[in-house]
């Protein structure tokens, strides 16, 4: 009778954790949706969503209420497996990837997992292929060539995404998440030392999760909708709040690895982690309100031309000071 | 009527020849032509079928400063048409309307032709311009043209029936049988519009490759409206494209037949539906040519204000939309802010927002209310702080720069060649704008600049229409300090509505009021021809009466149909974004396009 022993117990309260983080995330992403709008539109000089709730603060559920009682309908020329499955990996993925982030010292789901910023990587490997298959399985031409434009971006991106993190993975000695939010605790916090890292992180962490101004692959004023253009209903719906997903994951990402994380005098670590993140997606939404975009070839010739020299020259400073110091 | 001998006729109403006439009696004697007084500026010069090559690659090749730019080519319907003394006798008249920017001067060649269904040659060799002008001259009078690269039907669909221009088919839908659209009719529809990549001389394929044709449009947020445009496509280069036009087509120029002069005025409304009152101007003013009224100064300075008005909105319009082509949402809805400021001014005025048709033959609908000077004083106020920040926020982005700057480009010498006008053609650094060059409506009375650039790029585009709307605002604001007292109708039996102070005092006033009101006014037969710098460009209305109450032919000259013409020869080469980026520059709606 004794089923409830310490190690269960334990095991209990972690997924309990781990649930109420995944569904606070999944939450404040789709809030997100009203924030963005609202925000855009006090920016705009226009109202945005205000009938639903207070201040349209209930938009988002009716939202989810037409979207879930939207049929879910397939058109009858895609490619039916993929086409069903590419949205599933792109909330997916990004939703796992938030098992890295250490939200407070106590709260996080595996931030300590030794292979941390290398798990991530793999993550935003994977998220490419969500919106390369939903492009492809479409078999419309204007989600290929959405599909086609995320390909090259990705690919162009994430080479330097990995090399603009190896400065702070070096630093700390260590890839995992908890390691470098507790090495910027004690020491100081890498926006300092890795400035440019964080630069080049940033821009291919916005690249990844393609929010304007790199949204060429949902490029709306030249491919209709890009790669979900075939999309719609419950399907449209997880690519939308995978969207925001990853706003909220980029965000909290930077702030723990270059920003402490929860690290903060006075407050607690859950305020200061919140406070923080929000920053960035408000970032986030005022990029999108104020800039134009740039060309597809443009994008490309700026991550090769200019943040992967970047990155590299960075890693290699990195790579000197830390060899000098030691 | 028929002349056996062609003789020169007492030549323009001022009595001296133009040059051009003289120089083409000199190269091809006199008696080659015609002259046909006309109550415009431009010589009407008629030629035979035979020489008409000859005399119109003299005009664009040998004559000193010569006529580049084919402004606009169609044809008149001549065999109802009583009023023709003097002239060829012909069943169908080809027009050629030439301009000339060095010499700012037009002239008109006319060719007779005869028989039901005429053949000639095509003069897309001499013009390539031509090319569409000749497909619609083909889709809506039946008249063919040898040589032509591919004659297909332009404004209408392919499985169209009949040319809607000529005077034997009917202008009202009573008089067709309803329209019924069945499961086969609907697949026929349908199958008219696949493309056919062989028909337009485009291969599918390479050895290596094959080609991706894209469909972008009808319906595209980047199409500003029902334009279709397909593309082929090597990765994302654009190797070639066809634009498709037609979709918005009403048929404003068959409805000017069968409205009165009178009631035709909302139609042109509708033309450039972004220019409101702007669209009522060239077309009054040829009436007011053909029915000889000269209208008071307060008319004049009323119809300016307004249109200046109008061509702020349209291009504070172009801004937003083309600064969210490039991606950035924001701006638009500032653009928006100030359109509804001026909307207000516009309302109070004329009682209308998009489309007042508040001009009337001989004078405006009414006259301006009390308290106008302070609302257009609020806008002057409101305005131009908000360009200069849209200036420094938006366009000195360097995206947007990047964007733009050496994007979707052309020369001047391209520009005139496709009949490119306007901020297009000001953009390339020709300076010919036609409220300086030859002012209309008093434009002469007031000080403005007109902006130029050099680069003929999409930024420059920009610019110049930013600038426009600068000089906009100075002349407004002229109007409203010096705007004439007088009378807002001219004092004339053919403005409409016609003037009623002494209808009870004389039976003749009484009855030319009474045919003027139930029937409209009849003009004297006659052709005028009035070109203004619109939003976009020229636009010019050709009306010919016939001494009737209503229009013998009403042509319209849009600046939008030449510059979409112009799309495949610029965009070649360059990627979807760019010809996103020269959609959006080029400022078009397509109810300019399609008429």
């Amino acid at each position: 009778m004794n089923f409830f022993t310490p190690e269960i117990v334990a095991i209990i309260i972690e997924v309990v954790k781990g649930l109420v983080i995944l569904f606070g995330m999944v939450i404040v992403a789709a809030l997100l949706i009203w924030i963005e709008r609202r925000v855009l539109g006090l920016w705009q000089d226009r109202y945005g969503p205000n009938r639903v709730g207070y201040a349209g603060s209930l938009q988002v559920v009716a939202d989810m209420l037409k979207i879930f009682f939207k049929e879910d309908w397939i058109p009858p020329f895609v490619d039916k497996p993929t086409f069903i499955i590419a949205p599933m990996i792109a909330m997916g993925t990004l939703m796992l990837a938030f098992v890295l982030i250490p939200i407070t010292p106590t709260w996080g789901v595996a931030p300590d997992l030794g292979i941390g910023v290398l798990f991530f990587f793999a993550i935003a490997g994977i998220e490419v292929y969500a919106v390369m298959l939903g492009g492809w399985s479409s078999n419309s031409k204007y989600s290929l060539l959405g599909g086609l434009r995320s390909a090259a971006q990705m690919v162009s991106y994430e080479v330097f995404m990995g090399i603009a993190l190896m400065g702070v993975v070096m630093e700390t000695g260590s890839f995992s998440m908890n390691a470098i939010v507790e090495y910027q605790a004690t020491h100081h916090w890498f926006i300092l030392s890795q400035f440019f890292g964080f630069c080049t992180f940033a821009l291919a962490g916005i690249a990844t999760v393609h929010r304007h101004p790199f949204d060429l692959p949902e490029a709306e004023q030249e491919l209709a909708a890009g790669y979900h253009t075939e999309y719609s209903g419950m399907k449209f719906g997880m690519f939308m709040v995978a969207e925001y997903v990853g706003v909220v994951l980029i965000s909290a990402l930077l702030v723990t690895l270059f920003f402490a994380g929860w690290h903060g005098p006075f407050f607690a670590p859950i305020v200061w982690f919140v406070l923080k993140t929000l920053f960035f997606v408000m970032l986030f939404i005022l990029l999108r309100a104020a800039l134009p975009r740039p060309r597809y070839d443009q994008v490309m010739a700026g991550g090769w031309k200019f943040c992967l020299p970047l990155a590299v020259v960075n890693l290699l400073v990195t790579a000197a000071v830390v060899l000098a110091t030691e | 009527m028929a002349d056996d001998a062609p003789q020169f006729r007492n030549p323009a109403p001022s009595g001296v020849v133009p040059d051009v006439v003289r120089e083409l009696y000199a190269r091809f004697g006199e008696n080659t032509f015609v002259y046909q007084p006309t109550k415009d500026d431009a010589p009407t010069l008629w030629v035979p079928l035979e020489q008409r090559d000859a005399v119109l690659i003299f005009l664009k090749h040998y004559i000193p400063r010569p006529y580049k730019m084919l402004l606009d080519l169609h044809a008149v319907d001549e065999r109802m048409r009583r009023h023709r003394d003097g002239l060829p006798p012909a069943d169908f008249t080809l027009f050629y309307h030439l301009l000339s920017i060095e010499r700012n001067s037009d002239v008109r060649i006319k060719v007779a032709l005869n028989g039901e269904y005429p053949v000639v040659k095509s003069i897309v060799p001499i013009w390539a311009n031509a090319n569409w002008y000749e497909r619609e001259t083909w889709d809506l009078f039946g008249i063919k043209f040898e040589g032509h690269p591919n004659l297909q039907r332009i404004l209408l669909p392919r499985y169209w029936k009949g040319h809607p221009l000529r005077k034997e088919y009917p202008a009202r839908a009573t008089e067709f049988d309803p329209y019924l659209l069945t499961a086969a009719r609907q697949d026929e529809e349908q199958n008219a519009l696949l493309f056919n990549p062989e028909e337009w001389g485009m291969k599918r394929s390479e050895r290596e490759h094959d080609y991706m044709f894209l469909n972008l449009g009808p319906n595209h947020p980047s199409a500003h409206g029902a334009f279709r445009i397909v593309l082929q496509l090597d990765g994302e280069e654009i190797v070639d494209c066809v634009p498709d036009i037609g979709y918005h087509h009403r048929g404003a120029e068959k409805m000017a037949e069968r409205q009165s002069w009178h009631t035709f005025i909302p139609y042109t409304d509708r033309i450039d539906y972004l220019g409101g009152v702007m669209n009522n101007l060239p077309y009054v003013l040829a009436v007011e040519k053909l029915a000889g009224i000269k209208v008071p100064d307060r008319v004049n300075a009323i119809r300016v204000m307004m249109a200046e008005f109008f061509r702020i909105t349209s291009h504070l319009l172009f801004l937003g939309t083309f600064i969210q082509d490039v991606g950035a949402m924001t701006p638009i809805f500032f653009m928006f802010t100030d359109r509804q400021k001026a909307y207000d001014v516009i309302e109070a005025i004329t009682g209308f927002r998009m489309h007042p048709a508040w001009y009337r033959i001989g004078g405006v609908a009414h006259d301006l209310p009390n308290g106008w000077d302070r609302k257009v004083r609020e806008f002057l106020d409101w305005f131009p702080k908000r360009l200069d920040e849209y200036q420094k926020a938006a366009l000195n982005n360097s995206i947007l720069r990047a964007r733009t700057i050496n994007v979707a480009q052309y020369n001047s010498e391209e520009a005139v060649e496709w009949g490119i006008t306007g901020p297009g053609l000001r953009a390339t650094g020709v300076d010919f704008d036609l409220r300086k060059k030859r002012p209309y409506s008093g434009y002469e009375n007031f000080e403005f600049e007109v902006p130029l650039a050099n680069n003929g790029d999409a930024f420059d585009r920009a610019i110049v229409r930013i600038n426009e709307m600068r000089e906009s605002v100075k002349i407004i604001k002229q109007c409203m300090n010096h705007m004439p007292a007088g009378p807002y109708k001219a004092d004339h039996p053919l403005t409409c509505p016609p003037p009623k102070e002494r209808t009870l005092q004389d039976i003749e006033t009484l009855i030319t009021h009474f045919l003027g009101v139930s029937w409209g006014p009849v003009m004297p037969p006659g052709e005028s021809c009035q070109l203004i710098e619109a939003t976009k460009g020229i636009n010019s209305y050709y009306l010919t009466s016939d001494g009737s109450t209503m229009s013998y032919r009403t042509r319209i000259r849009t600046p939008s149909f030449a510059h979409l013409q112009a799309i495949p020869y610029i965009i070649k080469g360059a990627m979807i974004p760019d010809l996103i980026m020269l959609l959006a520059t080029i400022d078009f709606v397509m109810a300019d396009v399609d008429r």
